[in-house]
């Protein structure tokens, strides 16, 4: 994994991630260690993104590394004509690691292609946003003790949402069974289902979500966007439909977790937070100690 | 008396190169295009519509002193995949061969994602043809990772 770019989920085994969760462990435990300290890692962040951004940047500073980069291409040369390839390999040589997020599908592999240094994908357009599936997995795992055999329930816009693509994609290599619940338009997409299907693992469709949640150890949720819907009558029948409230838990197993990648509008009411069921804001904090551990493992610092 | 109908060739022989036959006639000038005949500078003969017993009409391109490697030729495979491939040395036929789909596309398609870097940026395009029994080859580009069906192929 040393040097080696992070593209795609798929870029990686599942022992080679697994080897990555450990190492986000010991980063857990000891969160500050100045092993970066000769290193440089640029951020460049074509679109804006709030999370992932300073979470690299936590992870960067935390290892002792130097952050340099930007939050916006409107105030680069991206503005002036500059094309991506430009960009990266200018980049390149002020730093020893890019992490990079772009509007673009495709744009990460691109990057990965004509950069000299390693690329860590932080979102390609609607394509991939490995960081997020790894802490998520990292998440899973370290709520439910393992990631193996797992009930798993992805609730919301299963469309468009690339990490729960992504995560759906990942959790194939661990007997999960799948509770998928979303509005009809925004099913999750065959190409996704055809994962499940050949990991001869099963899945259940639903459009009512309180059926789901006695069932289940993990109840992802997303966020639904109205932009989604050809038709905003469309939007405004299911709107309120997948929205979890803190009543709706009473029933569900002791173990169950309620993550979100965030961010969250309104599609889990605040009387939720309190809920010690409720772990979207540690799954943001583990976001740090994975990607710490990623840019250690490629800078090959551990 | 026995009326005996005359063979006759409609595009004259050649003596020594390349013959790809049975090219669908509509897309006879993109296989020009994809093998990029118009730049070299031997005798290239166009038949478009002539009468073909398999197809109806067919297109067929005859290119002296050329000989290709069945790897270029594959190329054309999205837009003429029932083209045959036959070689000439002295007016006689050495060699026939099918053309097919190679794994790879390179460079001819465009991404149908508008949102795919390939679109924006000045990148080569490179697919993956996904071949299933009983369905038409869709290809996939290791961009985006986004298909892209037979209907929605554009070339550049």
């Amino acid at each position: 994994m040393e040097n080696k770019s992070l593209v795609s989920i798929n870029d990686y085994t599942k022992e080679e991630y697994q080897k990555i969760l450990d190492l986000a462990e010991e980063f857990e435990v000891r969160t500050t260690q100045k092993i970066l300290e000769n290193y440089v890692v640029a951020t460049l962040f074509f679109e804006p993104s709030t999370r992932t951004r300073l979470s690299f940047e936590s992870a960067a500073s935390r290892l002792g590394a130097k952050v340099i980069g930007f939050t916006d291409s409107a105030s680069t040369s991206v503005k002036k004509g500059e094309s991506l390839k430009d960009t990266i390999l200018t980049v390149s040589k002020y730093s020893d690691i890019i992490v990079m997020r772009h509007p673009r599908e495709g744009s990460a592999k691109y990057a990965s292609e004509v950069s000299p240094v390693p690329i860590i994908n932080a979102g390609d357009g609607s394509n991939q946003h490995p960081t997020q599936t790894l802490l998520d997995l990292y998440s899973i795992r370290k709520t439910q003790g393992s990631l193996d055999n797992k009930e798993v329930a992805f609730v919301g816009d299963l469309k468009f949402g690339r990490t729960v693509h992504s995560l759906v994609i990942a959790l194939c290599s661990f007997n999960t069974t799948f509770h998928l619940v979303s509005p009809v338009e925004l099913k999750l997409p065959s190409y996704v289902k055809k994962h499940i299907k050949e990991s001869n693992l099963t899945y259940y469709q639903y459009t009512d979500l309180s059926d789901v949640i006695p069932k289940v150890d993990i109840l992802y949720m997303t966020r639904i966007q109205r932009e989604r819907f050809s038709d905003p009558i469309e939007y405004e029948k299911v709107k309120n439909s997948y929205i979890l409230k803190n009543n709706m838990l009473n029933n569900s197993k002791d173990n169950l977790k309620i993550l979100h990648p965030l961010p969250r509008v309104n599609e889990i009411t605040e009387d939720v937070d309190s809920n010690p069921k409720a772990y979207y804001f540690q799954q943001a904090q583990n976001g740090v100690y994975v990607r710490q551990a990623l840019l250690t493992t490629i800078l090959g610092a551990k | 008396m026995k009326n005996i109908p005359r063979k006759e060739l409609k595009v004259s022989a050649i003596e020594n190169g390349t013959v790809i036959d049975h090219i669908p006639s509509e897309n006879v000038f993109q296989v020009v295009k994809m093998l990029n005949l118009k730049n070299i500078g031997s005798q290239i003969t166009v038949g478009i519509n002539l009468e073909s017993k398999k197809f109806g009409k067919k297109g067929i391109l005859k290119v002296s002193d050329i000989y290709f490697e069945i790897e270029e030729i594959n190329k054309i495979a999205l837009v003429a995949p029932s083209a045959t491939l036959i070689e000439i040395k002295d007016y006689e036929v050495i060699s026939k061969k099918n053309i097919s789909i190679p794994n790879e596309i390179m460079k001819f398609v465009k991404c149908f994602n508008p949102n795919c870097i390939t679109n924006h940026e000045n990148i080569t395009t490179k697919f993956n043809v996904i071949k299933e029994e009983g369905e038409e080859v869709k290809l996939h580009c290791t961009y985006c990772d986004k298909i892209t069906k037979k209907e929605n192929i554009t070339f550049i």
